[in-house]
C-alpha cells in the first residue's frame, strides 16, 4: 500500500520533472536551492506558471540564466534583483511590500474587517429592537424596517 | 435611508465591475511594464544575421536614435506585424534594427526573403542572453533607443499603423527636440 502510494506520487510528479531540462547540479543542496528559487519566479510567457513548471522556451533560458548566476556565487536576492530590473516586479510571484502594493497585500484583510464590522453592527441593531419590541411590539416601525434586511 | 443602503451598495458594485470591464478593454493584462524605460539599454555585441563574422554593438549605434525590433521566423504575430514595418520604415526617419531572437539563421533569412526586409541591419541572438537583458518575453517587441543609448519606448506585441502614427512618430519627434 505504501509502495503504491509512492508510485502514485512518483507518477504525479514525473511530468514536472520532465519539464525541467537537466542542469548540471553539483549536489542536492544546489538543486534544492535552484528549485525553490525557480518556484518563486514567474514565467512571463505563460503567466500563471512559475519558472520551475514552465516548458516555454523563454522559461528554459531564464532557468539557465538563474543557474549560471547561482554558479557565479550570486545570492537569491541578487538574482531576483537582476530579473526585476529587466522584467519588473511581475517576475516575482510574491510582489514586494511597498506603497503601491499595500492594497494588494492588506486589501483582503481590510475587506474582512469591514465585513466583520457590518455583521457586528447588524447583529447589535437587531438585538436591540427585539429587546425593545418585547414590551411594545406594535409601535416599533424601526423593527419593521430592519426586516427588509 | 437604511432602506436605500443595499441599492447604494449595488450601484457601487456595478461601478466597480464596470470599471473593471472598461479597464480591461483598454489595457493588455499580459503586458509587463518595462523597467528599462528611461534607463540605458543593456550593453550587447551580437553577430549580424547576414554576416556572422561581423558583429554590432550598442556602442557602435550611439549618437543617433534607432528602433530595435525583436522578431523571429517562428513567431506568428511577427508575420502580422511585418508589413507594417515594411510600409512605415521609409518615413520613420531613424534606422530600424532587426533583433532576430532564438532563430535558425537559415529560417530567418528565408522568412525575410518571403516577407521583405525593412531592417537597416539585423543582429542575431540565437542563445537568448541579450534578449533576457532587454527583458524580452514575447516577440514581437520594439524598443526606441535614443542617441545616448537610453530606452525611450517599448512596445510589446505587433505594431499597427495606428500605433506608429499616434505613439511612435510623436516619440521620435520628441527625441529630435530633446537632443539637437
Amino acid at each position: 500500500m505504501k509502495r503504491a502510494g509512492a508510485l502514485l506520487l512518483w507518477l504525479l510528479l514525473a511530468p514536472l520533472a520532465l519539464a525541467i531540462d537537466p542542469l548540471p547540479f553539483k549536489d542536492a543542496a544546489e538543486e534544492a536551492r535552484f528549485q525553490a528559487l525557480a518556484r518563486e519566479l514567474r514565467c512571463l510567457v505563460c503567466q500563471n506558471q512559475n519558472l520551475a513548471d514552465s516548458d516555454a522556451g523563454l522559461a528554459k533560458d531564464l532557468r539557465t540564466e538563474v543557474f549560471e548566476q547561482m554558479r557565479q556565487g550570486k545570492s537569491n536576492a541578487e538574482i531576483k534583483r537582476y530579473l526585476v530590473s529587466r522584467y519588473s516586479d511581475f517576475v516575482l510571484y510574491d510582489p514586494p511590500l511597498r506603497g503601491k502594493t499595500w492594497l494588494l497585500w492588506f486589501g483582503p484583510a481590510l475587506l474582512v474587517g469591514i465585513g466583520a464590522l457590518v455583521v457586528a453592527v447588524t447583529v447589535r441593531r437587531r438585538a436591540r429592537p427585539a429587546a425593545a419590541a418585547a414590551p411594545a411590539a406594535a409601535t416599533a416601525p424601526a423593527a419593521g424596517e430592519e426586516e427588509d434586511w | 435611508m437604511a432602506r436605500l443602503l443595499p441599492f447604494v451598495l449595488f450601484l457601487g458594485l456595478l461601478a466597480l465591475l464596470g470599471f473593471g470591464i472598461a479597464w480591461n478593454k483598454t489595457h493588455d493584462q499580459r503586458e509587463v511594464p518595462s523597467p528599462l524605460i528611461g534607463k540605458p539599454a543593456p550593453a550587447y555585441t551580437l553577430p549580424l544575421l547576414y554576416d556572422a563574422q561581423k558583429s554590432l554593438s550598442d556602442t557602435a549605434l550611439r549618437g543617433k536614435p534607432y528602433l530595435l525590433n525583436v522578431f523571429g521566423s517562428w513567431c506568428p504575430a511577427c508575420v502580422e506585424e511585418h508589413p507594417v514595418w515594411v510600409q512605415a520604415q521609409q518615413d520613420l526617419g531613424i534606422p530600424l534594427i532587426g533583433f532576430n531572437w532564438k532563430d535558425d539563421p537559415a529560417d530567418a533569412k528565408a522568412w525575410l526573403e518571403r516577407f521583405g526586409n525593412p531592417y537597416a541591419q539585423i543582429v542575431a541572438d540565437n542563445v537568448g542572453r541579450v534578449a533576457i537583458d532587454f527583458g524580452v518575453y514575447g516577440a514581437p517587441e520594439t524598443f526606441l533607443i535614443d542617441a545616448a543609448g537610453v530606452v525611450r519606448l517599448k512596445r510589446v506585441g505587433p505594431v499597427t499603423p495606428d500605433y506608429i502614427e499616434r505613439e511612435l512618430k510623436p516619440a521620435i519627434a520628441a527625441l529630435g527636440k530633446a537632443a539637437p
